[in-house]
């Protein structure tokens, strides 16, 4: 073997090298490219601060109800409940619900008092993905106290078409 | 007019509590969605829901495009006084939708 052999040989390999590299490089990007806008944990933390503020957040007292494996993301029944005497001096004010995966974090928002009764709203949700609900109650002396969820999605909601 | 639909008791007993479900056609539509040519379909939801108890608000909510299709509410409320429990569901495009139901308190 004389060295003029040697480099195209080289050069093969580092062909190789790379176009194996490449594609796996193509093979991680693609589905990146694909993926709808989606919410991440971090949107989700600055939405749930921009409705707490600088107030901490207990964990409890609240109780999401939702089943931990759906078939379709387009409806799935959430109820979240949350304990409290609900008395003019002591009661729930408002429940948020906020999502890790949907394309906003958002969820529902909704403002309750003591002519409530009880602290217990059901309605249903779309959910993009698998992923974690976060409920947060703010009760009447300020207080937030919350709780999270782990959801498993089968057909995911808002990805088809028209 | 969205067709909507109110399940709370005709008749209740002072002081206690009762249970409201509301349902009202809407197809809430995300605004994520692509459509054939690629482009998103604007976003068409309902945004707010208010529910009064002659005339005093005892609920509120803000929706998001993240409620299902056809949205579906559930709460409760302590039966005071005999009247009127009235429904206000507001959203993009100028949507509105009233809806009313009795209640006797005894």
């Amino acid at each position: 073997m004389t060295r003029d052999d040697d480099m195209p040989q080289a050069t093969r390999r580092r062909f190789l090298i790379e176009t194996a590299a490449l594609a796996g490089a193509v093979g991680i990007a693609l589905p990146l490219a694909v993926k709808p806008a989606s919410a991440t944990p971090a949107s989700m933390r600055a939405a749930i601060r921009k409705v707490v503020g600088e107030a901490p957040v207990n964990k409890g007292k609240v109780k999401i109800d939702v089943p931990p494996l759906i078939e379709n993301g387009n409806a799935v029944p959430l109820t979240v409940s949350c304990e409290s005497p609900m008395t003019a001096d002591d009661h729930v004010k408002a429940i948020h619900v906020f999502a890790e995966k949907n394309p906003q974090p958002n969820v529902v928002s909704v403002q309750l008092g003591p002519r409530s009764g009880r602290a217990t709203v059901s309605t249903r949700i779309r959910l993009a993905d698998s992923q974690k609900i976060i409920a947060i109650a703010q009760m009447s002396d300020g207080s937030f106290w919350s709780n999270e969820a782990e959801v498993i999605v089968t057909l995911a909601a808002c990805l088809e078409g028209v | 007019m969205a067709r909507a639909l109110i399940n709370a008791p005709a008749k209740a007993k002072r002081g206690e509590i009762i249970e409201i479900k509301t349902l009202i056609s809407h197809n809430m539509e995300t605004g994520f969605r692509p459509d054939n040519t690629g482009k998103p379909v604007p976003r068409d939801i309902i945004t707010d829901f208010i529910c009064k108890y002659n005339g005093q608000e005892i609920f509120r909510a803000e929706l998001f495009p993240a409620i299902a299709a056809n949205p579906f509410l559930t709460f409760s409320t302590i039966a005071t006084e005999s009247g009127t429990l009235s429904f206000e569901w507001t959203g993009d495009n100028g949507f509105s939708a009233t809806e009313s139901v009795n209640i006797t308190v005894e």
